[in-house]
């Protein structure tokens, strides 16, 4: 277990490399990527029990899903920093015979990463299939999963949020990254959500609600969630967070989901975030 | 000579799934069964009766279902996925493109009701296109049985064989004629179902047993026939075919599906790079089917026994 401030220093160097890895390459999603960072993690380095000498099969620890694929980058640096593989590696991301996709798959053997995503919405049935497997395994480890809140506007997520209740996947834990933009814009004129605290609710889960950049409610809010399981109902964390986050002139806006720094911009970026662990 | 092939029974390809399922069930303790409601349909009640808690239903949402089967196989599960052809393929393409295909998933996507067969409920229903969407899929492999004990011994069979699988049979009753222990089906080797010189047949799913039909015709005629089951699409018996076909000079294509991206397209494609010869292609001509009795429908759509003996005269008649 890490203490808050180290927490909040690990974030920081996760925020240094998103940027760099999508400056270096031109491409990539760096708004919800900086956005899910103190997220991340508190999860891999607090709130999880995991191994990253990794075996697919992830038997008797946590595991985690991103459903939400396009926020590579801040998976690629949280598993890299948490030891799944060399953080030199970050180097290599999009380009040509990365194991780096420009969205998480198992094809080409990356330690840490359990499911193809991309192709939103896929990823709490994923989860849920996991979490089952886990049950008739005996194993008492949890299930988290990350999703978009963009992503829900997908068919399938609300088909795996009414089968998590009935199939009682009380070892599940989802997150929804809830920064109110999508690419063409605010949620609420793309696509409005509505109350998704009510929605989840009305379907079933235990539902809290958390600020996704502040790490102190973070770490609490997540041990809250696994306190919460084992009680025959799946458990939602609506988590509020700002995309960019880190970066002034990327916060709040939904311009900057899919298009990378120029030099300047990353020269700005990276004087607003002091490396803290060394840069890969 | 195929009027030496006996019946033994009639009995529908999908109870030979549900025979096949108890019994991998019972062998394995890491199969898990999916469903998408259609448990009766899919002849689910004895494997949900004695092994509940492996047995997951998933109501009517199938991209779902798959999902889920996808994550069931991190911790060793080895699921299976049960819904009608269209629901386990062209509605799900995407969720077992990326979730199963691509992420290299031991699921087992297993689909009844599949093609013409299907019967009155209509073109809505009557899957043309699923061997091709998933013979397409890198790494995904392909396997339509002819009967009913052959459908029993792929559902056993496939439990020990690691990757993604796309099982395929039907719904009506239909000639039961491998072997009931299943020792004649091995994934990926062809089914020489009679030795000839002057034809080679190659038939998948419900057509074998119209192609031995036809090839009984055309033995009456004089003619010498091979006829040989390809069970296996994906991955296909290369060999065999261009073994076959070295022989014979000329091939006849039989499938319940659409001609464009099936079996005829694949022996096609290996004969052209390998024994090029005159092909005649039975199955559906790009078109969608409709409602009507399953006799009716393949007569009318061209996939009686009468059709293949037309498409085989004119396959020798186009050798050099």
């Amino acid at each position: 277990m890490e203490s808050v401030t180290k927490l909040k220093d690990i974030a920081t160097q996760v925020r240094r490399d998103i940027v760099r890895m999508v400056h270096a390459v031109q491409s990539g999603h760096p708004g919800g990527s900086l956005g899910c960072a103190d997220f991340l993690t508190a999860l891999y380095f607090n709130t999880m029990e995991h191994n990253p000498s990794f075996n697919m099969d992830a038997v008797n620890e946590d595991v985690f899903f991103l459903s939400n694929g396009h926020i590579s980058p801040v998976f690629y640096s949280v598993l890299a920093r948490s030891g799944y593989f060399d953080v030199k590696e970050l180097a290599t991301f999009r380009k040509l015979n990365t194991r780096l996709q420009g969205h998480p798959a198992t094809h080409e053997h990356l330690p840490g990463v359990r499911i193809a995503s991309g192709s939103l919405g896929q990823g709490m049935s994923v989860a849920i299939g996991a979490a089952l497997s886990k049950k008739l395994n005996g194993d008492n480890h949890l299930v988290f999963s990350l999703h978009g809140d963009g992503e829900l506007d997908e068919g399938q997520v609300w088909e795996a949020i009414m089968s998590a209740t009935h199939l009682k996947v009380d070892n599940l834990i989802s997150t929804i990254d809830w920064n109110g933009q999508q690419i063409d814009g605010p949620t609420s004129k793309v696509m409005n959500l509505g109350d998704l605290h009510i929605k989840f609710a009305a379907f079933g889960w235990v539902v809290i609600e958390m600020n996704g950049n502040d790490m102190d409610d973070v770490v609490a809010t997540l041990d809250k969630a696994k306190s919460l399981t084992g009680n025959g109902q799946p458990v939602c964390i609506l988590m509020k967070t700002e995309m960019g986050k880190g970066v002034d002139f990327m916060e709040g806006s939904h311009e900057w989901h899919g298009i990378a720094p120029n030099n300047d911009q990353l020269a700005k970026a990276l004087a607003q975030l002091p490396e803290t662990l060394g840069d890969y | 000579m195929l009027k030496d092939i006996q019946v033994l029974n009639e009995k529908e390809t999908r109870g030979g799934f549900g025979e096949g399922i108890y019994a991998a069930g019972k062998a394995n303790e890491n199969v898990v069964v999916l469903t998408a409601d259609l448990a009766g349909s899919l002849k689910l009640g004895p494997f949900i009766k004695d092994f509940p808690n492996r047995f997951v239903q998933c109501g009517i949402a199938e991209a779902n279902m798959i999902g889920i089967a996808a994550g069931l196989t991190i911790g060793g599960k080895i699921p299976y996925t049960t819904t009608f052809a269209n629901f386990s393929t062209g509605r799900v393409y995407d969720q077992i493109r990326q979730s199963v295909a691509y992420s290299g998933k031991n699921v087992k996507i297993c689909a009844s009701h599949a093609g013409l067969t299907l019967g009155e409920d209509g073109a809505t229903h009557q899957i043309l296109e699923d061997i091709g969407l998933m013979k397409m899929l890198p790494g995904m492999t392909v396997i339509v049985p002819c009967d009913f004990n052959q459908t029993k011994a792929a559902t056993i069979a496939i439990a020990d064989y690691n990757g993604p699988v796309y099982l395929r049979f039907g719904r009506p009753k239909w000639p039961n004629f491998t072997k009931e222990d299943g020792s004649d089906f091995v994934i990926g080797k062809a089914q020489q179902l009679s030795e000839g010189t002057d034809i080679s047949i190659f038939a998948c799913g419900h057509m074998v047993w119209k192609a031995i039909e036809a090839g009984r015709i055309l033995e009456e005629k004089g003619l010498s026939v091979e006829l040989i089951n390809i069970h296996t699409i994906k991955p296909l018996d290369e060999a065999a075919i261009i073994a076959s076909v070295k022989k014979t000079g000329c091939a006849v294509t039989c499938e319940e599906h659409n001609i464009l991206g099936g079996l005829g397209e694949s022996v096609s494609r290996v004969l052209s790079s390998n024994c090029p010869a005159p092909v005649e292609l039975v199955g559906t001509k790009d078109t969608f089917g409709e409602s009507g009795k399953p006799e009716e429908l393949l007569k009318k759509y061209g996939l009686e026994a009468v059709d293949i003996v037309s498409a085989a005269e004119k396959a020798i008649s186009r050798k050099k």
